[in-house]
């Protein structure tokens, strides 16, 4: 665990650089972050951010592509045009919640 | 009289029924298991079936003679839990009452979750091997094929017995090198894990050992759709991969009741506590084996060690004491490496998987994250502890939890 800056606000963040801490999420880091990866949100990278937040929120776990497709209602061929080769990934990193389990 | 009703007597539900039906008093308690097949498959097996080395025969024995006498084993379909009215209703109009349920209905290779796979080319060009139709007709089609591009394909995780599709791949490589056709063979291993495994020191370890045997390896790869008739896999990025012979692991689903029931997640596992089991939205219902949402593999391994922790807990549970005892994800998995070797991983939620020697710190005798016969011969023998030991609920000299003893912990 570090602590870093982001967007002018001292966030707690993990060797991959995902941020630990739910609550000091807000709207300026998710920018922030998207642009640290090449990306930048349009509308349709909010409505994927949102519901990842949340999603996380109720179920206390990251949802999978699966059910960002199913519950979310952006499909997996979405996702990978929103982020790029890994979704999975850039868009938990970005949304400030933690990456979907590594299944084992 | 009180009820417990086992939904899928397989490795989870049968190992419950052995623990339970001793410490369950048979005037206070019934015991019912349920199942639609008479078939025991020893599925860890499987695997060796497409390279001939083991029959259907082999593999294969009666359920029944694993179910412990004072439990009675209904055959039949399950149609729906209905959890407001505490019963199972089975396809046929059986009504099963229950007070405490344990749904251990494992998960299924499920084929038509992808578009094209189940098409034309379904056992022609297209195998699975995680079931015995599968793995027989591509044992039938390797026994006479000439060579070309094999290619290992994972849909999405979760699947069960995460690292037989590496193993698969292994023995391929060793199959076809003793034919003496492995140069007239190209292998390809396609995941959408960002490595060959989730870990990073596990993948590090079996990366190396793709490399070695000159298997290629392509990573986060997802799959949208199966062009049957081109030989083509089609990725949501646009990457296309070419194969003469594709052998897949389909999604990995909970059985259908289970959606229709409401119980489960989008691939229709149940979610639970993962320390004990139990449903996070019925405190009278449990999942247990590959049929619970936990993080960690699904694996034969994992149900022993849950149906452990579960035993002594259920006991406290249902005389209104706290579950006491929990599970830490522990998963122990032989790793087939080819030519007579084998690897060892023991792992579990929090700890990932480590090179060192196992089960004695120092001594073994076998050794994790490294080839050798030893391990080889464990996965060997292993068979035969699993119908004659672990499947009758009898102790494994394996403890449940895991432990960090013999385990050397290593940077990437």
């Amino acid at each position: 665990m570090a602590t870093t800056t982001i967007a002018g606000a001292e966030v707690t963040v993990d060797e991959e650089g995902f941020m630990t801490e739910y609550e000091q999420w807000n709207e300026e880091i998710a920018a922030a972050l998207a642009t640290n990866i090449g990306i930048e949100l349009g509308e349709d990278h909010w409505q994927v951010i949102k519901f990842l937040r949340e999603d996380y929120k109720e179920q206390g776990e990251t949802p999978m592509l699966r059910r960002v497709s199913n519950v979310g209602g952006v499909s997996t061929k979405e996702l990978f045009q929103l982020f790029p080769k890994k979704p999975a990934k850039k868009m938990s990193y970005i949304a400030g919640v933690p990456k979907p389990h590594g299944c084992v | 009289m009180k009820r417990l009703l086992v939904l899928g007597a397989g490795t989870a539900g049968t190992m419950i029924a052995n623990k339970l039906r001793p410490r369950l008093d048979e005037r206070e308690w019934k015991i019912t298991l349920v199942d639609q097949n008479e078939t025991h498959y020893y599925q860890p097996g499987l695997l060796f079936l497409p390279f001939g080395t083991y029959k259907r025969e082999d593999l294969e024995k009666p359920k029944r003679r694993f179910i412990p006498a004072g439990v009675d084993l209904h055959m039949g379909e399950i149609d729906l839990v209905e959890p407001d009215k505490n019963q199972v209703k089975l396809v046929d109009g059986t009504e099963l009452p229950y007070d405490y349920l344990i749904i251990a209905t494992g998960t299924h290779p499920t084929p038509d979750e992808t578009p094209g796979l189940d098409g034309d080319e379904w056992y022609k060009s297209i195998f699975d091997f995680y079931t015995i139709e599968g793995a027989e007709a591509l044992a039938e089609k390797l026994e006479t094929w000439e060579g070309g591009k094999l290619v290992v394909q994972i849909i999405e995780m979760p699947i069960k017995c995460p690292v037989a599709p590496l193993e698969f791949i292994f023995l391929a490589d060793a199959f076809f090198a003793e034919r003496g056709m492995r140069d007239s063979v190209q292998l390809e291993y396609v995941t959408p894990l960002p490595g060959a495994f989730t870990k990073p020191v596990a993948a590090k370890y079996l990366g190396d050992m793709l490399d070695d045997r000159k298997i290629t390896l392509e990573s986060d790869y997802f799959l949208e759709r199966v062009e049957g008739d081109e030989h083509k896999l089609v990725s949501y990025d646009e990457r296309e991969i070419d194969y003469d012979i594709l052998v897949t692991i389909p999604v990995n689903m909970g059985s259908k009741y289970i959606e229709r029931s409401g119980l489960g997640d989008e691939l229709r596992h149940v979610p639970v506590d993962k320390r004990n089991f139990l449903s996070t939205k019925h405190d009278n219902i449990f999942a247990l084996g590959d049929a619970a949402a936990l993080p960690t593999s699904k694996a034969g391994s994992v149900a022993h060690f849950a149906v452990d922790i579960f035993t002594d807990n259920f006991l406290d549970y249902i005389q209104g004491k706290p579950m006491r005892e929990e599970f830490d994800g522990h998963a122990n998995c032989f790793i087939e490496s080819g030519n007579g070797k084998g690897m060892l991983i023991d792992f579990n939620y929090d700890t990932e998987p480590l090179p060192g020697k196992y089960p004695l710190p120092g001594v073994g005798p076998f050794s994790l994250l490294q080839e050798t016969e030893a391990n080889h011969w464990g996965k060997l023998m292993f068979k035969w502890a699993y119908w004659n030991v672990l499947l009758e609920g009898r102790a494994m000299p394996i403890p449940a939890l895991m432990s960090m003893a013999g385990k050397i912990r290593e940077e990437v």
